[in-house]
């Protein structure tokens, strides 16, 4: 069973890493019941603003009771986040989610694949996995962020759109440049991508699992706001949904219909 | 200080409510709150059988509220009798199941399911607003708001609520229609029909192009019609539409609702509900006040 709570978090630190995307630590003991691919619900502090945003862990340091969100600004929500400084407070409902299941990995060759905003997850994911990883990033432009981050625990390979860096194309492009292989994939990212993952999954008879995203509004399984189809009537709804805030956000490639 | 509340004869030990639709079926909130705390539980819509709801995305924030248009996703009653109900009798407060369904036989089969169980009330679902055929479309028109109230009345064991819909001309002939037709209690507002589009998309941001708005930002609209319908009618009001604080609350008892719920403010403050019970009463407190029934539209 998962701890959640609505607890208020002290920002230490925050900067603009990219286009948009920014770092931002904060220090809060939710971070003990962190686990790889779970997320938190951030409280904009505007009243005209209400629902939390959901956010993925991007790392968190335990001993010192810190979590790590990696973001793009999106919104006017995100857009407030961005103007924190350390010393600031934020409202955070936590932790919410199942993330990935990281044993399912053990002694198996991975892929851990990021596409754009959803790289910054794959990095408490590849830090909590002790094999050799292989990490397929997926950017725009030049402008990578966190990629120096994730060389510390495997072999980080990066695509962009623009070919500016790395393989010309996204994630997918990278496997056919370098020819790799692996036994289980690990992914988040936009939809087009995670659709291309489902389907390179189900082709070369691989595990895959994929983390998913949706407008939420309570973020606790109460109001069936972010669901997503899936293949098999669902053990909670009884029906073909599931809620990507409580069931997911990772859930196994073919348990979805995307 | 007294905060017990009576609506057909069911006592409740505060006034303060779930708004159906945004506490599941307390399941999801029971991590957060002591749900023995709350007047009741009111239940998701449940209906006969197991509803898929709409395409996503099913909810947007607009400005102090939001949109959605779940379209009444839920797993029917079997599951509800199976799973739903014997949680919620786990916890010292009382149960009230919202009925929603297609068709007037649909809403019955629901009602006469749960005729022998420990539920305390129905609250009938006439005003969803986000799906095709049903709720709203039966909340909307005087003749079968009365025709489907006094079905549901003939079948029922236990007393009655009509939920309201705010998209109509005059709430209160709506209102008068359904305490016409037998109903117990009314519990009002529904969401009030929206809109948002995002203009770079160029698209509606929810898939089903409207949806129904709810937060603090409808609150004075609410208040407004309970106010005006308790003016109406004889049958207690459940009042609801952005009630976040114990203040909140106050002011619709004192517009004349006899409880009153929280719906998109648990989304939030996960602590809403008990926070507005705490409020209350910190409310009679200082104000002397020894039953909240006091309160209850003493507006001047």
């Amino acid at each position: 069973m998962t701890r959640k709570k609505k607890v208020t978090a002290k920002v230490i630190l925050q900067k603009q890493i990219g286009e948009q995307i920014f770092d931002l630590w904060l220090e809060t003991k939710l971070v003990k019941y962190a686990h790889p691919g779970q997320f938190v619900a951030v409280y904009p502090h505007g009243e005209s603003m209400l629902l939390p945003r959901p956010i993925s862990i991007c790392e968190t340091d335990k001993t010192k009771n810190r979590l790590r969100l990696v973001y793009r600004v999106a919104g006017r929500g995100t857009a407030e986040f961005s103007t924190c400084k350390a010393g600031d407070t934020l409202e955070l409902l936590g932790v919410l989610g199942n993330g990935f299941p990281v044993d399912r990995a053990k002694g198996k060759r991975v892929f851990l694949m990021g596409g754009g905003i959803g790289i910054p997850p794959m990095l408490e994911l590849a830090k909590a996995m002790d094999d050799k990883k292989q990490i397929l990033l997926g950017y725009r432009n030049k402008e990578l962020f966190l990629e120096e981050d994730l060389e510390k625990f495997g072999d980080v390979y990066v695509a962009t759109e623009d070919g500016s860096v790395g393989t010309k194309g996204n994630v997918m492009d990278i496997i056919k440049a370098y020819a790799l292989r692996a036994d289980v994939i690990m992914a988040c990212g936009p939809m087009p991508m995670l659709r291309a993952v489902k389907k390179y999954a189900a082709e070369n008879n691989m595990e895959a699992y994929i983390s998913l995203e949706e407008r939420m509004a309570c973020g606790v399984g109460a109001c069936l706001g972010c669901v997503c189809k899936t293949t098999k009537e669902d053990a909670h709804s009884h029906v073909h949904n599931a809620r990507i805030c409580t069931e997911g956000p990772v859930f196994e490639a073919g348990e979805v219909d995307i | 200080m007294n905060t017990e509340v009576k609506i057909a004869g069911v006592a409740f030990k505060n006034p303060v409510m779930t708004a159906s639709g945004t506490f599941g079926s307390g399941m999801e909130y029971s991590d957060f709150v002591d749900l023995n705390r709350l007047g009741a539980v009111v239940t998701k819509g449940v209906a006969n059988v197991p509803w898929e709801g709409n395409p996503t995305p099913r909810v947007a924030e607009v400005y102090g509220g939001m949109l959605n248009a779940i379209g009444l996703q839920n797993p029917g009653i079997d599951v509800f009798m199976e799973r739903d109900l014997p949680f919620l009798q786990k916890y010292d407060t009382k149960v009230i199941v919202n009925v929603c369904g297609k068709t007037v036989s649909d809403y019955l089969e629901v009602v006469e399911r749960l005729s022998d169980t420990p539920v305390s009330m129905l609250e009938i679902n006439v005003s969803c607003p986000n799906v095709k055929e049903g709720a709203i479309a039966f909340g909307q028109k005087a003749d079968s708001l009365f025709d489907i109230t006094s079905q549901v009345k003939k079948k029922a064991k236990q007393p009655v609520i009509m939920k309201l819909s705010p998209n109509v001309t005059d709430i209160t002939e709506m209102a008068k229609v359904a305490e016409a037709a037998g109903a117990d209690a009314l519990s009002m507002i529904n969401t009030i029909t929206g809109m948002k589009i995002d203009i770079h998309r160029k698209k509606f941001v929810l898939a089903n192009k409207t949806g129904g708005m709810s937060g603090p930002a409808v609150k004075p609209v609410a208040l407004r019609m309970v106010y005006q319908t308790a003016q109406a009618v004889k049958i207690p009001i459940i009042g609801m539409g952005g009630i976040g604080s114990g203040e909140d609350a106050v002011e619709f008892l004192l517009a004349g609702a006899t409880a009153v719920a929280v719906g998109a403010m648990n989304f939030v403050n996960p602590y809403a509900t008990v926070e507005v019970v705490e409020g209350i009463e910190s409310y009679m407190k200082q104000y002397d006040i020894e039953n909240v029934t006091d309160l209850i539209g003493a507006v001047e």
